[in-house]
């Protein structure tokens, strides 16, 4: 009974993580009669009563409060269709846009027009993962120009950092512009951005490793 | 038929024991744009797989607003085998493709994806029998590395009798052996040991049977340990 | 979802650098696997940085054309499988694979490189139909480049099977394939007044039009395409032949 597998081991779906009632799912595993199984590739975590699994693989999870970052895609008279990357696209409609006021049969591309890229939040995840978008808020915004790195949702809070601490030293290190979505993808901008790029793949390759700030201190020249 | 001493298979063409599966290769990750993906390469069969999803699913009518729905394409390139195979589907790849989807099927949780599609694609590059069992164990490790929710991995072998004689992974010569051969695919769910695919394809008393699907059980466990080190390979060590 | 906006895109290229870091007329770094497929009479794999393509070469015996009763024949099929792109749909050929395999084709056919005649086994009646199939497995541009080379390669290991009159022995195999010459094939691409070669997938996508070249052995160009929906001036098709004759060079070589 108790922990089959120890804490911070590899876990392939199907595998028994844990055995009796001690133990409450938490996220990535699920219980099966007196069984806690792993249903994805992680890493097991527990804490106190919870297992939960660390994912490596990255199929993001929306929910309401998260940063994304998505392209438009389609415009209609009510508002735009966002690809977030996700399996549907995500609805901004017109009154959570902006602030401003919006007349009806407005051109509503003056606002945002197809294929630009905007930093949105997620408003609501409504049944059958239909999602909404608003743009009123901090730090929401659309993004000029740019290019977008696909990463594993999974790594996102890695390239965050606690507080901020590692996109900040990523900004303040490669001059460039930085957005991060949690949906897994990161926009950047800026003149010489190669090595911001590479720092990234770092982040995702090593985000378990320790030392990894001061790696990415030296990739990208040092403070 | 009759099995006498003369025409009993004693010995394996390639020196394998009857419970002795061929040497297993098996990537993940070989395709770098799709969602997840594998190589899985038993005796001389190699099958790819690739997932793409979930995504958007057109056309709308097949949407299932209750969760997402699995959809795999099986092929065999034109010259994986010695008589070139025609390009496009025949009759066998698209019942291939639905004994596939349905041995899929019961390790997936797509309950989170309503009105997505998650797309499953299985090329053949070299055909020596067993290339739908070599396909689903491509395509059980490529939703795996898709990230896909599962509730267990999906392990395929085809156990049969030869020559009067019980044995695991046919090759092609066993497959076609001219004094009686009897092919029977199995895919087990190896930890829940639940069968999701079986066919036969000969003929085989009840208690063979059992016995085949006993060894069939046996050998996925073996599957299964080469499927896990693949995917520690790609994500334990990077 | 775009990964790059055409603006950044430009930007770049403007400042005489490519996304990846590459010269405009660079290639990637590309890889050749003979050891693919063992049924097919000759098959390769090749990479173009993450562009993988594979090939295989059957052969089989069938009646010649009416009007060339002394000649093999060749067919070149393509698919572009969805399994190497989210923007392949399920289904029969797409268009874009029909005219993948025929420009393979033509650079093949037009350059002569396959001896005909030697393929004829009985005059008017039976001759070796040499059948190639182009399997995409990822796609990050320029698939045309990827899928001439491996066919080349392909047809480089070629050995003809044994035929008694009436069956095939596949087990058997006697000469290589008559292999006149190899015409290898460069792409171009045109973004604005920048001309790329061998693009990546992105380049590719926000492409104005692209210029497909086929060139032999002794600098002969023997097939070209233009690609895109937008126009080149005749400036363009000079400076992108000069490119791909450059480059075939570099593409021969891999095959030695």
């Amino acid at each position: 009974m108790g922990l089959i597998i120890k804490e911070k081991e590899f876990v392939i779906p199907g595998d028994i993580v844990a055995e009796g009632i001690d133990y409450l799912p938490a996220g990535g595993v699920f219980r099966e009669k007196d069984k806690i199984i792993a249903g994805q590739i992680g890493i097991v975590s527990v804490d106190n009563r919870l297992i939960k699994l660390i994912p490596l693989t990255g199929i993001y999870k929306p929910k309401a409060g998260d940063v994304v970052i998505g392209q438009v895609v389609n415009i209609s008279f009510n508002g735009w269709s966002i690809d977030m990357g996700f399996s549907n696209l995500a609805l901004l409609s017109v009154r959570d846009a902006t602030s401003e006021f919006i007349e009806r049969k407005s051109d509503l591309s003056r606002y945002f027009d197809f294929d630009d890229y905007i930093v949105a939040k997620i408003s609501n995840v409504g049944k059958g993962n239909l999602i909404d978008l608003t743009m009123k808020g901090h730090g929401l915004m659309k993004l000029r120009d740019g290019m977008l790195i696909d990463v594993s949702p999974s790594k996102v809070p890695r390239i965050i950092g606690k507080q901020g601490s590692m996109i900040n030293l990523l900004k303040d290190l490669s001059k460039c512009q930085v957005h991060v979505g949690q949906n897994g993808k990161v926009w950047i901008n800026g003149d010489n951005c190669e090595k911001l790029i590479e720092a990234i793949r770092v982040i995702e390759r090593e985000s378990h490793i320790s030392g990894l700030t001061e790696k990415i201190e030296k990739l990208l020249g040092g403070r | 038929m009759m099995v006498t001493a003369t025409n009993a298979y004693n010995k394996r063409m390639d020196g394998r024991n009857f419970d002795e599966l061929r040497e297993i290769e098996a990537k993940v990750g070989v395709v770098k744009s799709a969602d997840g993906s594998a190589m899985f390469k038993i005796g001389d069969t190699i099958a790819i797989a690739a997932v793409r999803g979930p995504r958007d699913l057109y056309p709308r009518f097949m949407q299932n607003p209750k969760g997402g729905i699995l959809r795999c394409s099986y092929n065999m390139m034109s010259f994986s085998v010695d008589e070139r195979i025609r390009p496009g589907p025949s009759r066998r790849s698209r019942e291939i493709t639905l004994v596939t989807e349905n041995a899929l099927m019961p390790a997936v949780d797509l309950s989170e994806f309503p009105n997505s599609v998650v797309d499953v694609f299985i090329e053949i590059v070299q055909a020596d029998a067993g290339t739908r069992c070599a396909g689903i164990c491509a395509a059980s490790l490529a939703l795996a590395d898709a990230g896909i929710p599962m509730r267990d991995l999906v392990c395929a072998v085809s156990v049969g009798k030869v020559g009067g004689k019980i044995l695991v992974d046919l090759n092609k010569y066993e497959e076609d052996y001219e004094d009686g051969s009897s092919d029977m695919p199995v895919a087990f769910l190896p930890r829940r040991n639940e069968i999701s695919l079986l066919q036969l394809d000969g003929g085989m008393k009840k208690e063979e049977i059992l016995n085949a699907l006993e060894l069939a059980k046996k050998s996925c466990v073996e599957i299964l340990e080469v499927q896990r080190n693949a995917l520690m390979g790609k994500y334990k060590n990077g | 979802m775009d990964n790059i906006s055409r603006e950044y895109l430009i930007k770049f290229l403007d400042k005489g650098k490519r996304i990846n870091g590459r010269k405009f007329d660079e290639l990637r770094e590309i890889e050749v696997d003979y050891n693919v497929s063992k049924h097919a009479e000759g098959a390769a794999r090749i990479k173009f940085g993450d562009t993988e393509v594979i090939v295989g070469v059957k052969l089989e015996v069938g009646e010649p054309f009416p009007d060339k009763p002394d000649e093999g024949t060749i067919i070149v099929g393509a698919e572009m499988l969805p399994l190497s792109s989210a923007e392949f749909e399920p289904g029969p050929p797409s268009v874009d694979s029909i005219e993948l395999a025929r420009v393979v084709d033509r650079a093949i056919r037009e350059s002569k490189a396959i001896d005909f005649k030697k393929l004829c086994i009985t005059k008017g009646e039976k001759v070796w139909m040499v059948l190639i199939d182009i399997y995409t497995i990822n796609d990050d541009g320029n698939l045309q480049d990827a899928s001439a080379l491996a066919t080349l390669a392909a047809l480089k290991q070629v050995k003809i099977p044994r035929y008694d009159g009436k069956k095939v022995d596949y087990s058997e195999k006697t000469g290589k394939l008559p292999l006149l010459s190899m015409p290898v094939e460069c792409s171009v691409v045109k973004i604005k007044d920048k001309l790329l070669s061998d693009p990546c997938f992105e380049e590719e996508k926000m492409m104005d039009a692209r210029l497909t070249v086929g060139v032999t052995e002794n600098n002969e160009i023997c097939a070209m395409q233009k690609g895109g929906k937008k126009v080149l001036t005749i400036e363009d098709v000079n400076e992108m032949i000069e490119i791909s004759l450059k480059n075939s060079e570099k593409l021969r070589k891999l095959l030695k």
